[in-house]
């Protein structure tokens, strides 16, 4: 039961961080749906500063120095989403989903070209990071804590304050529900979308690096992250685009997740004997049975996926 | 009279766009190349190019040229399934989960039920046709986003795959069973097409059929009612409603059909034997996502669609040449997505053309009308 409490809080964590990303992004007006590649560039940007980190080196500058890495990788690597959908007012979907694939992709071909560098008889594209993992996680009794739940909590508690509380924040939201309106009393909308887009890069990334720690300790990046920026696009929707409901929602599909990772362990799921491919597929299914519940009456960003035209009224 | 400027016919600009993202594709893959390994990237890149090409004897050259055609066959059958939809506005990501459904269905329709090669198409394209209407029904009724349970049906419908499939795969390896083994009459029938591929057993008539099935996509769109009304939903779906049109059904159907043409594709692959599902995929299959490629690539236009088709197979396939010691095939799915990528500049590149050529009218005209005020003056 501990060990389900674990994987529930840790995919949750990822799905929190990569959902509150969306969450920016969404509510500057661009639709992200490259978050799953932003979070496949990220983790590779993190698992490449572990894998060529020294050994030995001090704990917490490890951790300091991956999140570093990730954060740079993934904030590039949204501002190509920026660029295209901003200044040159390209169809989100289009360039979304190529980011998504070209993530992967490029992971793969960058990984194998180093593998390959460094021993020309590995052509694999997994990345091992046994050691530096170790300094992710703490013992709590037998409970594995792993310091991305706190992250996690920390940038809740931050994503709130900012969207809510702040002049940035109201400001950027502005810029979601009517552009022009912003414009008219001076916001500079090219600027805010710019800033939302690039928050959700380094949201999307810590995402991928914490997704890519949890539970393994090596990644084949030929798989990418196997969905769950979309999954988390779909916490983001579930929780109606507001960081304290996105929070619950991910708690509810990173459940559905752990379970596939655990129920062998749990005696009375082991003992239905459903085949294991049926769990892989649970959190899909509750998701599109959420989303066919709750995406009625969608609070959705009301300029969401529209490229900003100042001459429009 | 006036030259007409050749630019401002809507298919040339289109044209022109396609190449220009073809031409940057290939070199930013050029330059990932570089950065890998500088000594090889020249050759790499044209090994891609080059394909089948690669090999010096025409009778090789002519099998592995078969050998692309047959896996082109499948990439055209996705690409028209997104841009069918995406001529009324949906953006079908899930053409990889369809793709994935008719393959699931077709080979255990040939393996488990030993059904003829029309049947097991047929079975398939039903498949699909209910796997995308889910899609239309979640779009039209509950308001989800298509590109979400788009993806969500692909890893639902890639472990209902694994897990129907394993039920016919060999005993010793993860892979299904050979169809050309145990149910001749399911393979797909060549009609003497092998002959003309030196004698390439898996070139079938999936290749003349999705050809066939573009032109009727192609006249379904331009010329009949449904495919008007089902544009004007795109363009409009207020106006649409407001004209009396059913634009909740049009999203049904059209979803349905999409998802009937891209489970198409997989049975035009996986009938022909020349590939193996295997039970233990952890990933979907690509055909899906580059069929997005190809849609964009091809213009939006049925016939475009083809020729892009082809040149996205054409490269995937070349990926397979590039040298193994320094480079990994997947350097053409890098330079798909990189097309992907910047047909999302498509629209800016016909602002731009659209700008140029109406800058130079103004100007002709503008001299014209100067030549004029000096000929009155002369008067």
């Amino acid at each position: 039961m501990l060990l389900l409490l674990q994987y529930t809080l840790i995919f949750a964590s990822v799905l929190l961080l990569v959902a509150l990303g969306g969450c920016y992004s969404e509510h500057s007006g661009v639709i992200n749906l490259g978050l799953e590649g932003i979070m496949v560039i990220g983790a590779l940007g993190g698992a490449l500063v572990m894998r060529f980190l020294p050994t030995g080196m001090n704990g917490f500058l490890v951790v300091i120095l991956t999140l570093l890495g990730a954060i740079v990788f993934g904030v590039a690597y949204s501002a190509l989403l920026a660029v295209a959908c901003i200044n040159f007012k390209a169809d989100q979907t289009i360039v979304g989903t190529a980011l998504n694939i070209l993530g992967t992709a490029l992971a793969t071909v960058l990984v194998k070209a180093i593998n390959m560098s460094i021993n020309p008889d590995d052509v694999s594209s997994t990345i091992q990071y046994v050691e530096a993992k170790k300094s992710f996680v703490t013992y709590i009794g037998s409970f594995q804590f792993n310091w991305f739940m706190l992250i996690a909590v920390i940038v809740l508690i931050i994503a709130y304050v900012v969207l809510y509380k702040t002049k940035f924040g109201l400001r950027l939201m502005a810029c979601g529900e009517h552009p022009q309106a912003a414009a008219s009393v001076g916001i500079n909308v090219y600027k805010m979308r710019w800033a939302g887009v690039l928050i959700s890069g380094v949201f999307g990334s810590l995402g991928g690096i914490s997704y890519i720690l949890a539970g393994v300790s090596e990644w084949k990046f030929e798989n990418g992250v196997a969905g769950f920026g979309f999954l988390a696009l779909a916490v983001m929707i579930f929780g109606q685009w507001k960081p304290t409901r996105i929070a619950l929602a991910a708690l509810l599909f990173g459940l559905f997740r752990a379970l596939s990772n655990v129920y062998i362990g749990i005696a009375f799921l082991a003992n239905l004997n459903i085949p294991s491919t049926v769990y892989n597929m649970l959190p899909y299914v509750i998701c599109l049975l959420v989303l066919a519940l709750t995406s009625k009456n969608s609070k959705a960003p009301k300029a969401e996926g529209i490229p900003y035209d100042p001459g429009q009224r | 009279m006036k030259k007409k400027n050749i630019l401002q016919s809507e298919g040339v600009q289109s044209l022109l766009a396609s190449l220009i993202c073809i031409v940057l594709g290939l070199l930013l893959g050029y330059i990932v190349l570089l950065f890998i390994n500088p000594a090889g990237a020249g050759t790499a890149i044209m090994a891609v190019i080059k394909n089948f090409m690669n090999y010096s004897k025409a009778a090789l050259q002519a099998k592995n040229f078969g050998n692309t055609l047959v896996k082109t066959a499948p990439l055209l059958m996705c690409a028209l399934s997104v841009l069918f939809c995406y001529k009324v506005g949906l953006f079908n990501i899930g053409a990889a989960g369809q793709y994935v459904i008719g393959t699931c269905i077709s080979i255990y329709a040939a393996l488990a039920w030993h059904l003829p090669w029309w049947l097991c198409l047929l079975l398939a394209l039903c498949a699909g046709f209910v796997y995308g209407a889910v899609v239309g029904l979640l779009k039209a009724y509950c308001n989800v986003n298509e590109v979400i349970s788009g993806i969500m049906l692909n890893w639902i419908g890639l472990y209902l795959t694994n897990m129907i499939l394993t039920g016919v795969k060999e005993s010793t390896s993860p892979y299904t069973l050979h169809i050309r083994t145990y149910s001749k009459g399911s393979i797909l029938p060549t009609l003497g097409l092998d002959k003309l591929f030196s004698n390439n057993e898996y070139v079938s008539i999936a290749i003349p059929l999705a050809i066939l099935i573009t032109i009727a996509i192609k006249i379904i769109l331009d010329k009949t009612r449904f495919g008007f009304e089902l544009k004007a939903t795109g363009f409009n779906k207020n106006a649409a409603k407001y004209a009396g049109m059913a634009e909740k059904s049009n999203i049904i159907v059209t979803l349905a059909i999409g998802g009937a043409l891209a489970a198409l594709g997989g049975a035009f692959l996986y009938l022909t034997d020349y590939e193996l599902w295997e039970c233990t995929s952890s990933a979907v299959p690509g055909m899906g996502f580059n069929g997005i490629a190809a849609a964009f690539l091809g213009g939006l236009n049925p016939i475009g669609t083809i020729f892009s088709s082809y040149f996205i197979q054409h490269i995937t396939t070349g990926g397979a040449y590039v040298d193994k010691t320094h480079y990994s095939s997947q350097i053409s799915d890098l330079i798909s997505a990189l097309i992907i990528y910047l047909c999302g500049f498509v629209g800016f590149m016909k602002l731009v053309m659209k700008r140029r050529i109406a800058v130079a009218e103004e100007r002709s005209k503008v001299t014209g009308e100067v030549i004029e005020n000096k000929k009155g003056g002369k008067k």
